[in-house]
């Protein structure tokens, strides 16, 4: 997948459209509208938190996996009504996507990002820096995410990963 | 082994003194105190112990090593041309340089990067530049012994595709060390089929590697703390349970049987129980059983430094590295087994979502080992209170009881001589 020549040129509306849907998505997560969140993927989608040293070896483990749009709203259920975790403000900072390839309307994406995390008593710290492996759809007349990868360098997860990465 | 075993037994002058004979409760300048940190260093997890360090899958070939830890100390799991496992301290017997950084790999021999001496797999030094000097001049005194100065070995034990090493000599047999009773249950799990990595986790948890282990020891909580637990009668108190030790209670089961959400007199005290939640995608949970007998979950607390995982189709290998008094890494190995189905391999990667950092029941525990350090860290002579169940030390047929975490104590303070 590397150095992918586009098969179809992407149109610069595309291009800014696909960055769009990137800093709606940072902006979703860390203004807390996390309802929203699965809303930018489509029902039958992929997402999963990956440690890269599984990524690289083959071993499918995820630290987070969602195989449908459901299960990220289960995710969602917990965050809200479930999960007892000491509250924080997650930040995302999403770098400009690599747009490796536009064939037969999947748009596929490399794009690095960092989340930052602030807890109280605490100093902001970086808890989770990797890239997105994406596939983008046209899905009821807006782009959404088909499948997200987020694979993160930072194995040694500071605590634990609360909220959406 | 290092002469720190022998420093006489006391709390340190200044702290509030620890009633001989009481296990129900635990001051808390054991969870900070850096005397306390290096005593267990040198006493449990370099003393006659079976630590835990990597499962034979990880490393099935010859020359294959993994990266490991025991206690802090970080050591090398390799399996030499014989086909043998040999654990060795992952230190250049030269200057102290650690020689691995990959946590998996294949090596013909070890070679450090500094000087360049070399180990084979067994830990043998074979070679060293410049031994003889140049031209005369320079290399080792004529009676350098090569033989002498190979990598640290520690003990290993090797049992259904788990390995265990041990600093000290003295170490009994892994069966011995365990007891019939527990050994009963590690080979439920590990009952000599083949097992396949899954994957790895990694956690820094900033508490006290004893409050890790005090957890998967203290039953009483999962009922309380974790919704998902609860809600879907993964472990809940009014199911059929037991909590057994073995004879020196140092190691522990909890046993469970999956119930029904269906609310009874028991979950109207359980402000975790949710009658009405139902998960929008309810793949997430549909274990199939696998095991003999009628348990659905087993946790075993093997000391020193692991948990045996098995909840519903979920198993793991969360093996504890103590990172100074307060905060220790939770290493964690999901597995299955060679022959699995792929829909078993599915179904064991969907139930991870209930693990790791990010698990709907783990995060729970991780979340609450940090306040707690936080909040017992400033009070070193306050005391927690542990008499859940009572104050003795025997095995329970139910989960309202903080038996085992007495127990270990009970064992820890022989040990620590404290």
């Amino acid at each position: 997948m590397d150095g992918t020549t586009p098969a179809r040129p992407i149109a610069p509306e595309l291009r800014a459209e696909i960055g769009d849907l990137y800093a709606e998505y940072a902006d979703t997560l860390d203004c807390g509208e996390y309802e929203r969140w699965p809303e930018l993927f489509t029902e039958r989608c992929f997402y999963a938190v990956i440690p890269r040293e599984n990524h690289e070896r083959g071993l499918p483990l995820a630290t987070v996996r969602c195989e449908s749009r459901a299960m990220l709203k289960d995710r969602v259920h917990a965050i809200r009504e479930t999960q007892m975790y000491v509250p924080r403000w997650f930040r995302h900072v999403i770098a400009a996507p690599r747009l490796l390839a536009h064939v037969d309307g999947v748009v596929t994406t490399r794009t690095n990002y960092a989340v930052f995390e602030t807890q109280p008593d605490q100093l902001t710290r970086v808890l989770n820096v990797g890239r997105y492996e994406d596939e983008i759809v046209r899905d009821e007349g807006r782009l959404r995410f088909r499948r997200k990868i987020c694979v993160f360098d930072s194995i040694l997860v500071p605590t634990s990963i609360v909220l959406p990465i | 082994m290092d002469g720190n075993t022998a420093a006489p037994a006391a709390a340190p002058a200044a702290r509030t003194p620890w009633k001989a004979g009481d296990f129900s409760h635990v001051p808390y300048w054991i969870y900070r105190d850096q005397d306390i940190y290096a005593r267990e260093q040198a006493r449990i997890f370099a003393g006659p112990n079976w630590n835990y360090v990597a499962l034979e899958s990880e490393v099935p070939n010859p020359g294959d090593f993994k990266r490991s830890f025991v206690g802090d100390k970080p050591v090398i799991v390799t399996r030499g041309a014989d086909g043998a496992i040999n654990v060795l301290a992952n230190r250049c017997a030269h200057r102290g340089v650690q020689l691995c950084q990959e946590h998996l790999g294949n090596a013909k021999e070890f070679v450090c990067p500094y000087h360049q001496w070399t180990y084979d797999l067994q830990g043998k030094l074979i070679g060293i530049p410049f031994r003889r000097g140049h031209k005369g001049n320079g290399g080792m005194p004529g009676d350098f012994d090569l033989g002498a100065n190979g990598l640290p070995k520690l003990e290993v034990a090797v049992r259904h595709g788990v390995i265990f090493a041990s600093f000290d000599r003295a170490v009994p047999s892994f069966e011995d060390f365990l007891g019939a009773k527990m050994l009963g249950y590690f080979d439920r799990v590990f009952d000599g089929r083949p097992l396949k990595v899954l994957g790895y986790s990694r956690q820094r948890i900033p508490s006290n590697w004893k409050l890790m282990m005090e957890n998967i020891k203290d039953p009483y909580h999962a009922s309380l703390l974790h919704v998902f637990l609860v809600t879907f009668g993964l472990f809940r108190m009014d199911q059929k349970s037991a909590v057994q030790m073995d004879d020196t209670g140092r190691h522990a089961v909890l046993v469970n049987r999956k119930g029904e959400q269906a609310a009874n007199e028991a979950t109207q005290e359980m402000r975790a129980f949710k009658a009405d939640m139902k998960l929008a995608d309810p793949t997430l949970l549909q274990p199939q059983r696998e095991f003999p007998g009628d348990a659905t979950v087993v946790m075993q607390t093997l000391w020193p430094n692991l948990i045996v995982q098995q909840q519903s189709n979920t198993l793991a290998m969360r093996q504890m590295v103590p990172r100074g008094p307060e905060a220790h890494d939770l290493l964690w190995t999901f597995f299955g087994y060679a022959d699995d189905p792929p829909e078993m391999t599915e179904r064991r990667l969907r139930q991870a979502n209930l693990m790791g950092p990010a698990g709907f029941v783990s995060m729970d525990d991780s979340e609450v080992m940090m306040i707690s350090q936080q909040g017992l860290d400033p009070y070193p002579d306050a005391t927690a209170v542990i008499e859940m169940g009572g104050r003795d030390t025997v095995d329970a047929d139910h989960t309202i009881t903080e038996v085992a975490l007495r127990a270990f104590y009970a064992h820890y303070r022989q040990v620590m001589e404290i």
